[in-house]
């Protein structure tokens, strides 16, 4: 019988993203030997968000996050919109509260994520840039190392952070392929405008930020929304619309980014701008019932690659999740490493930290976000509701008045919405939201 | 603003192409009595895939923006999609 092989390392990260990086930190800070393997030229080559990122999670993780990362905007500006085909109904919350202590800023992921991965290195992890893993090596069932290309790595854990596609999880049989309304297509165009434009058009001073969610006919009715998310001296502008949806109505998906870019309501805030950049991304949008198996002999999954993105209609979360994921992964394998148990068992202990932070609170609490958002009514017509009740307020065509409850009852009849359907998606989003 | 074509806008992206492997590979048959051919051209934000008067699928690889959306929608058997090789491939320089 031949001995196993000596590992190579005790942790191989696969993914230079947010999650593998803060994984890998985590772990080099621990003084295991980590090895952070990425598939692009350089960490946040291959990678693109939508752009806010929730930054309280990982503040704990780098204190210094906020005045040495490359981020880009603090947000103070939640811009919820209703967009109609000719009106728009929006709720514009501004609140200092939210620029301190920071909350939320935008991020470019390119520019953000060499950062992460530098802290890393810093930390004593190697970082191995431009190799793709091709699979993991295996031995009775128990994940002992990955490959790539003619390379054989070995080692005691492997953390798959390779993202929401993660064939290395489904190679590994702990993901199947999805089922198309737990997935969404993101479609983004970064947009440069000089500072003062954005600060103007924007409303914004210094550093402060804004992102608009909007939902409607920027989507042309399809699941999902548009956002514009400012950054320093430019806009990430994009559509994120859900696959099942998508298909069954046979949009091009391009079209509908064009309607949003070209919207009446959305054109001015890009005028004058020179396109930077054009980029999409895969979007979990399952919730809790996507994140399946996450531990397996030898293995754990973190970040989108585990299913951890959330949408609750006015937040949209993944870095922060992913974050929070792998400071839970991190703590977990630690643990395992140091009491000599690598196994499904002796990693367990990241699935309970997981569900124990903050993390799996919120996707528990938020469990019925995504069948709610998949109610059709979302995506045309409470918007024209809400602009009809208004429109009957301030149209003062010489006609005597009536009370604005009396408008809104008359624009509920001529709508193709009814009264039971109301209360019910009004229940329906109390409990899910 | 001006509204460029989606060929134009991977013109502003950089991309290191693989000149010896394609990552992309459609089989016509089951891709045409699927569906998943008009799907994966409907689909893809990069515009990778083109349906011909014939109503084969042709691959343009070397657009791809690597979201993985084609492979989602497809019929099994009827997509072969990987990443591209290390270091190769769209590079973004924003994110």
């Amino acid at each position: 019988m031949t001995e196993p092989a000596e590992p190579d390392f005790e942790v191989i990260v696969i993914g230079a993203g947010v999650a593998g990086c803060v994984a890998a930190y985590q772990l080099a800070r621990q003084g295991h030997s980590v090895l952070l393997i990425e598939r692009g030229e350089a960490p946040g080559s291959k990678n693109l968000s939508g752009g806010v990122l929730y930054s309280r999670g990982i503040q704990q993780v780098f204190p210094g996050f906020l005045d040495q990362a490359p981020v880009e905007r603090r947000i103070t500006r939640n811009y919820i919109n209703f967009l109609n085909g000719d009106s728009s109904v929006a709720i514009d919350y501004k609140d200092a509260r939210l620029a301190d202590p920071v909350n939320a800023v935008t991020v470019l992921r390119a520019k953000l994520d060499p950062w992460l991965a530098a802290q890393c290195e810093e930390a004593g992890a190697l970082l191995m840039p431009g190799v793709r893993v091709d699979r993991v090596l295996t031995e009775q069932g128990t994940v002992v190392g990955v490959q790539a290309g003619d390379d054989e790595l070995r080692c005691k854990v492997v953390v798959a952070a390779d993202g929401v596609n993660s064939f290395i999880a489904k190679e590994a049989g702990l993901r199947q392929k999805e089922p198309l309304n737990h997935l969404a297509v993101g479609v983004k165009s970064v947009i440069s405008l000089p500072r003062e434009t954005i600060e103007a058009r924007f409303n914004l001073t210094g550093d402060e930020g804004a992102a608009f969610a909007v939902v409607g006919d920027c989507t042309e009715g399809v699941g999902g929304g548009g956002f514009l998310y400012t950054n320093i001296d430019s806009l990430s502008a994009g559509i994120v619309v859900r696959l099942d949806d998508l298909t069954a109505k046979e949009k091009v998906v391009t079209d509908i980014f064009d309607h949003f870019l070209q919207h009446r309501f959305i054109a001015p805030y890009l005028e004058g701008g020179e396109l930077l950049e054009y980029g999409c991304h895969l979007v979990a949008e399952g919730g809790l019932h996507m994140i399946g198996e996450i531990v397996t002999d030898g293995m754990v999954v973190v970040g989108d690659a585990a299913g951890l993105t959330l949408n609750t209609g006015l937040t949209v979360r993944g870095m922060d999740l992913a974050a929070g994921s792998a400071v839970a992964a991190a703590e977990a394998i630690g643990a395992a490493l140091d009491a000599k148990d690598t196994s499904k068992a002796g990693l367990a202990g990241y699935r309970d930290k997981l569900f124990a932070s903050y993390v799996g609170q919120d996707m528990k609490t938020y469990a019925r976000a995504p069948s709610f958002l998949e109610v059709e009514r979302m995506y045309k017509q409470y918007g024209e509701l809400l602009a009809n009740v208004l429109y009957g307020a301030f149209n003062l065509d010489t006609q005597p008045r009536e009370h604005l409850v009396k408008v809104a009852r008359k624009s509920l009849a001529r709508s193709p919405l009814k009264m039971r359907q109301l209360i019910r998606d009004g229940i329906a989003g109390a409990r899910a939201l | 603003m001006n509204l460029p074509s989606v060929t134009e806008r991977l013109t502003k992206n950089r991309f290191l192409l693989d000149e010896e492997q394609g990552h992309i590979e459609v089989n016509q048959e089951i891709a045409r009595a699927t569906g998943t051919g008009k799907a994966i051209v409907a689909c893809c934000p990069a515009h990778v895939y083109t349906e011909e008067p014939d109503g084969t699928i042709s691959v343009e690889y070397a657009a791809c923006l690597e979201c993985g959306t084609c492979l989602a929608v497809a019929a099994p058997g009827a997509l072969k999609w990987h990443y591209p090789r290390g270091g190769f491939g769209v590079q973004f320089r924003e994110g």
